[in-house]
């Protein structure tokens, strides 16, 4: 990860010394509501140009992580930074950061146009460019022609479009994105997931994107780098691929994914239930386990096996419909079977829950 | 299945059934009351206006005349007297909407976005705790402290200002009014703001927006159906108003209110007092127009 930061900026750079510096760095950030602890002495880095979103369940400290980058909240105590300047206390817009709001917020009484246009107003661009700059914004987003229609006229995904062309308007070095899916139905998410990570590609070089989500789904879709949240802490600060298969402890484990979680010598081991074997019944593997299965579903592609090991641990089981019927999916149910995996694909878990509070991230 | 139910309930379930697929008869039932008190008395006494001022009096014998005539209302044009009292009566009634505007946008906004719950809740209280006493209390008070020798002059006088001669006045009407009418003013803008999501306002600011120009550029045009709606409160109730000109207001503070009051009363001319009751009427009409097309009645 250090490796990905350093190769950004050359040393010979005027501006090395701000573009080596992540694009936000909060420092033992805490932000409480009265008696409720929001976020707990909180810190993280995210790099510049990178897709950086922060997965958690509601309640996290997530969003409240993203307001007090935007300068909606100011954090009871700690130092927040974007491109290595101190804005801790600066007001929301004397920072150079854009946000979608995940009602997209946009204004009722003004035209797309004017919507997309509202942050140009706001610098003083002459009306013309102002103009020029919004139909552009909204070809990128790939809405052209509905700048004179009211938000109202639009559907949910067509305004939310127009919430990510008014803040990629004003060229924010950092775009912060409040779940902006999670009003749209599945079909149209999977699409603008797509579409959002194709606009942060050709984007990167100059734009951080820190997206909130509480769906793990999208944040392995998108992202570069996940934050998982819980708690109000940092659980873990990794790739998809490695919350995914490496996760620090049994709530990632739990959050990210399916887990299963094996009890053996003492401790406990995690797999997916995608890397775990149906052996054959001439086939012989060391680390095999047996049980029952208790519960099939079938899902289509797959089909999810609840398996009762004779140790007393229940395993997961997905397995592809290769060749496998509906039909003979069915009649599983109450079989014995033998199971086994890769000893790398198990990840063996800390007993407890890291100091969540620090986040080895960067 | 259905009817044999229905044949073994009793008749309250048979008329309730008889309702259900008569939605036209629920509505009658619903609004006959409503509607005979509407066309009796609202629409009745109204039309009666408009055909009484249509009618005159014997200058001699005080006795009604029914022969049509515009004689009211030529006289109203004719005579500057009443032009003036109109004139001053649209003009007040303008400044004191005017007035109530600008004092209840801030406190509204306060109350509804930046105050913690219990003092929002506080000022909500205290907006309406004068509606609870009487009218003819609070406007008395006003006169008490307005007065040449009341406690205002006393203050300012106190403090080395000097005294001002507002009370009796066009002044102290305004300042009445103000006070009088500023919840009305102040409980619909409070609902409009209150309306407005705060991501509307955080979307402002985020877009590089201070203060000011969200309130202008956002804010203002998502509550002006809040203001319209409390400005047909404010204009129409000193539209119609004789009592405080009376208490506080001078010799050249006549409404028209007054000059009804006195046309029924004291000089037993009720035509004339019908044909000058009619121009708030058509007043408030235009207003309520106006009203209409800023939004007044959604946000009502």
């Amino acid at each position: 990860m250090d490796a990905h930061s350093a190769h950004r900026a050359p040393p010979d750079d005027a501006a090395s010394a701000a573009s080596t510096a992540p694009a936000v760095r909060l420092l033992d950030v805490r932000k409480t509501y009265g008696d409720v602890v929001a976020v707990e002495r909180l810190s993280v880095e995210v790099l510049a140009g990178e897709f950086f979103t922060m997965l958690g369940p509601s309640g996290s400290g997530k969003t409240t992580t993203l307001r007090v980058i935007a300068g909606f909240e100011l954090p009871d105590s700690g130092r927040i930074e974007l491109h290595g300047a101190d804005v801790t206390r600066t007001a929301p817009y004397e920072r150079s950061v854009n946000t979608v709001f995940q009602d997209y917020a946009l204004f009722p009484h003004m035209s797309v146009r004017e919507n997309v246009a509202y942050g140009l107003r706001v610098q003083g661009v002459p009306k013309a460019q102002r103009k020029r700059r919004a139909d552009e914004a909204l070809e990128m987003v790939r809405l052209p022609g509905v700048g004179d229609r009211k938000p109202i006229a639009l559907s949910g995904g067509q305004r939310q479009r127009v919430a990510l062309a008014r803040a990629l308007v004003n060229r924010p070095r950092v775009l912060l994105l409040d779940e902006p899916l999670g009003a749209l139905d599945l079909k149209l998410r999977e699409e603008m997931q797509l579409e959002l990570k194709a606009i942060q590609r050709e984007l990167s070089e100059n734009i951080t994107f820190i997206y909130v989500t509480h769906d793990q789904d999208e944040a392995l879709t998108m992202s570069d780098r996940i934050a998982v949240f819980s708690d109000g802490r940092i659980e873990q600060v990794g790739t998809p691929g490695e919350v995914y298969e490496r996760p620090a402890n049994a709530f990632v484990a739990g959050f990210v994914g399916t887990s299963n979680i094996v009890h053996r010598g003492g401790r406990e081991v995690m797999i997916r239930p995608e890397k775990i074997r149906v052996l054959a019944a001439d086939e012989h593997d060391a680390g095999a386990v047996e049980g029952t299965v208790r519960e099939v579903a079938y899902l289509g592609s797959v089909t999810r096996y609840t398996v009762a090991l004779d140790g007393g641990d229940t395993l997961v089981v997905i397995r592809q419909n290769l060749d496998t019927s509906a039909e003979q999916a069915a009649q599983e149910r109450g079989r014995r079977l033998r199971l086994a995996w890769r000893e790398e694909d198990a990840a063996h878990l800390e007993e407890k829950p890291t100091d969540g509070g620090v986040a080895d991230g960067a | 299945m259905a009817s044999n139910a229905l044949a073994a309930g009793s008749a309250r379930t048979r008329a309730s059934a008889a309702l259900f697929r008569r939605p036209w008869l629920r509505a009658t039932l619903l609004l006959s009351a409503p509607g005979a008190w509407f066309v009796l008395i609202y629409l009745a006494a109204l039309v009666l206006l408009f055909v009484s001022a249509l009618w005159s009096v014997e200058s001699f014998t005080g006795k009604l005349e029914h022969t049509w005539t515009l004689e009211n209302f030529e006289t109203l044009v004719k005579v500057p007297a009443y032009r003036t009292v109109a004139l001053r009566t649209i003009g007040i009634a303008a400044a004191v909407t005017v007035t109530d505007a600008l004092l209840a946008v801030p406190f509204a906004f306060y109350a509804a976005r930046v105050a913690p719950r219990r003092v929002s809740s506080f000022l909500f209280v205290a907006v309406l705790i004068p509606l609870w006493s009487s009218y003819l209390v609070r406007v008395f008070a006003w006169r008490l402290i307005l007065a040449h020798d009341g406690i205002l002059n006393w203050t300012l006088e106190e403090v080395g200002f000097g005294s001002v001669n507002i009370g009796y006045s066009n002044w102290a009407m305004w300042i009445v009014f103000s006070y009088i009418w500023l919840p009305f003013m102040i409980l619909p803008v409070w609902a409009a703001i209150e309306r407005v999501p705060s991501s509307y306002l955080e979307a402002s600011a985020d877009l590089g927006a201070r203060g000011w120009r969200t309130f202008r550029s956002v804010l203002f045009p998502l509550i002006v159906p809040g203001i319209a709606a409390g400005a047909i409160f404010t204009f129409s109730l000193t539209l119609g108003d004789f009592i405080t000109p009376t208490l506080v207001g001078g010799a050249g503070s006549q409404l028209i209110g007054n000059v009804v009051y006195q046309n029924v009363g004291v000089a037993n001319n009720i035509p004339f007092a019908a044909a000058f009751a009619v121009v708030p009427v058509i007043v408030m009409g235009l207003f309520l127009l106006l009203a209409r097309r800023l939004g007044a009645f959604e946000a009502l």
